[in-house]
């Protein structure tokens, strides 16, 4: 083979290849790096998590409510160690009560307190929300009935999810008898009057589990009270999650993939968790994040007709309820508790939202 | 049809039942008796009021004793006040439906028309303002809106007067009732109405130049409501549970706060009337819920 002086193959002029004469060695050098990106079509690949999360920070009203929810727990974490008063303790000065603190408008001393701060020259913690009918700061109670409702709300849908996922994929996955008996028992349950239920059992649960609990030191600090709320939650709610699970299981198990994983043997176990359950945990997530505001509801009902957490211990509804009586007088007590769980079920419904258009494009309207 | 039917209105006779069986032996397991005072009476007095109330045989046989009362239309005597249970019952209940019936209604009505508005004018400031004024009615319980209703409109401005005997104003208790379905159903509406907006026929009844009042009424609002039935079930309770609180606030004597001291005062009679009843108040308007709904869309299969 001839060559010109360019290095190149020289053509034979009957040929129908390229003229490679016309071209010279650095013109089949290997491209850079740069110039490979160049060519890059693609995205950067993104898993589904990323692709949602990143939906989701596009959506102001649900990011929005997303800082006001952490900048509230954070508040209601910290908050109670600068402040000088306890949520249970009527307010002393000098160690001596101080009976005249009694109904204070918000961010004003009681006569004794002025006394105490002319003789000392000391400033004491200013009472932000006044105090209630005993002379305990209110700041200070709604705060802890924040941290109650919150309490109540997360751990009733953690146990809703917990029960409601293994109860549907346990009937969803074995189907035939086991199936139709386990669902006629969810049916019967989620016909049932369930505020009568609630209110019913959160009585009795309280009243049996009283003993036992308070036996225990760990779970007397929460309070029987409170952990009979959070069974009777538990108990009662968890049917809405698991016909939801079993529906979506259902679902997923007619596609290919779970018919090809079971053609090469795989366990069924591991097909339910590998292939199944990520699957619908989109959909899991959100009645999850929407469980939150339901239940911080219903335990401010309960709490309102004086059947939920026990006095001296404040939630937002129990604190609402008080406040009727002076509501005349001091209407900022029922303000305050009231705007808080406004603004916490606001926030959640809206982040509940949120996810919904971020994890499951196929609601999205 | 036939044999969904027969499903249906089978497994709502074995919901009642096991409600009556939990609440039956849920309340008995609460420490305390009706008889329990403060002031002990003496023994015989207290055996005989036992005795007189079937207090004194066993578990399983008091409950069959009472359901053979129910089955024979006898609801009991209230261990609290002596009275019998069934006219206290049937006045309050009264009282509780014309209330509930009415916030129910409204709820329907305003919710159907604000939801047509906001589809029509989707993303204009009427829709704006629409989904604006749900969104927080959905996340204010109804204590917090009557207790607001009643400190704004009762105390300060005193255009309503506070309810009594000789005073049924019910307007303030209607509406905190009404606020939550009410926005529900706007939500219901909106999304429902949007998407039958979109739809074939719709696009074709506009080009044949079809009214739009007719386009409406006819064609989209019609197939809007099928969401909007399957939630009146749903919204039954929540009136009757939301009752329980505005009752309490308004201090109207209805059904749920009947249930409430009913507890409090371990009055076993009137804790499983007021269940039994609501509970199947419940459970068959949730059955009608469901046969309407599979009734008026045919093509919603049955199971």
């Amino acid at each position: 083979m001839q060559y010109t002086e360019n290095g190149m193959p020289k053509k034979n002029p009957l040929s129908a290849q390229i003229d490679l004469s016309k071209f010279s060695t650095d013109d089949f050098a290997p491209a850079t790096d740069e110039e490979k990106a160049q060519q890059e079509v693609m995205g950067e690949s993104v898993t589904f998590f990323k692709d949602g999360c990143r939906r989701l920070s596009k959506n102001k009203l649900a990011m929005a409510s997303l800082i006001v929810l952490v900048l509230l727990l954070i508040s209601i974490l910290v908050l109670p160690a600068f402040i000088p008063y306890s949520y249970s303790g009527i307010n002393t000065v000098g160690g001596k009560r101080d009976k005249t603190a009694t109904n204070m408008a918000p961010f004003t001393y009681s006569k004794m307190e002025q006394q105490y701060m002319e003789q000392t020259g000391e400033k004491l913690f200013p009472h932000v929300m006044g105090t209630d009918s005993l002379g305990r700061d209110y700041f200070v109670r709604v705060i802890y009935g924040t941290r109650v409702s919150l309490a109540v709300g997360l751990v009733a849908s953690i146990m809703v999810l917990i029960i409601g996922l293994l109860y549907g994929s346990i009937s969803a996955w074995c189907g035939g008898i086991v199936d139709i008996i386990m669902m006629r028992i969810v049916d019967i349950i989620y016909s049932l009057p369930d505020m009568l239920m609630i209110i019913l059992l959160s009585v009795v649960l309280n009243e049996r589990l009283g003993a036992i609990i308070d036996g225990v030191p760990a779970l007397k600090l929460i309070g029987s009270n409170m952990i009979a709320l959070f069974l009777v939650f538990g108990l009662l709610y968890w049917v809405g999650m698991a016909r939801l699970v079993r529906g979506q299981i259902l679902g997923i198990k007619q596609n290919e993939y779970v018919l090809a994983a079971r053609t090469i043997g795989t366990p069924g176990g591991r097909i339910l968790r590998k292939h199944i359950l990520p699957n619908c945990l989109s959909v899991i997530i959100i009645t999850t994040a929407l469980q939150i505001p339901s239940a911080i509801f219903t335990e401010s009902y309960l709490s309102f007709l004086g059947l939920g957490v026990k006095a001296p211990m404040p939630s937002l509804g129990s604190l609402a309820n008080e406040a009727r009586e002076g509501l005349t007088s001091y209407p900022y007590k029922l303000v305050f508790p009231a705007l808080v769980i406004c603004i916490i079920v606001l926030a959640f419904n809206l982040l509940g939202d949120g996810l919904r258009d971020a994890f499951d494009p196929k609601l999205k309207r | 049809m036939t044999r969904y039917v027969i499903k249906r209105v089978f497994l709502a006779f074995v919901t009642v039942f096991a409600l009556s069986l939990i609440t039956f032996f849920a309340m008995n397991a609460i420490p305390g008796g009706p008889f329990n005072k403060e002031k002990a009476s003496s023994k015989e007095v207290q055996a005989m009021l036992e005795k007189r109330y079937n207090l004194d045989k066993p578990l399983g046989e008091q409950y069959v004793l009472y359901m053979k009362g129910i089955f024979h239309g006898d609801w009991g005597i209230s261990t609290k006040t002596g009275r019998d249970i069934w006219t206290t019952l049937s006045s309050s209940f009264k009282v509780s439906a014309k209330l509930g019936l009415i916030a129910a209604g409204v709820a329907i009505v305003c919710g159907l028309v604000l939801g047509s508005i906001a589809a029509l004018n989707r993303n204009k400031l009427p829709d704006r303002l629409i989904i604006f004024f749900t969104t927080l009615a959905t996340s204010m319980p109804s204590f917090v809106l009557a207790s607001l209703l009643l400190l704004v409109f009762c105390v300060k401005l005193k255009w309503v007067p506070a309810w009594s005997a000789e005073n049924d104003n019910i307007i303030l208790p209607i509406i905190a009732l009404a606020a939550y379905p009410m926005a529900y159903i706007t939500r219901l509406t909106k999304t429902s109405m949007l998407d039958s907006l979109s739809q074939d026929y719709v696009r074709t009844a506009r080009a044949k130049g079809v009214p739009k009042v007719k386009i409406i009424f006819k064609h989209a609002l019609r197939n809007a409501l099928i969401p909007v039935i399957t939630y009146v079930g749903p919204m039954i309770a929540y009136i009757i549970t939301g009752s329980m609180v505005v009752e309490n606030i308004f201090t109207i004597g209805g059904l749920g706060s009947k249930f409430v001291t009913g507890i409090t005062n371990r009055d076993y009679p009137m804790i499983m009337a007021t269940t039994l009843f609501l509970g199947a108040l419940m459970v068959t308007a949730n059955l009608i819920t469901d046969l309407v709904y599979k009734a008026v869309d045919p093509r919603i299969e049955l199971e």
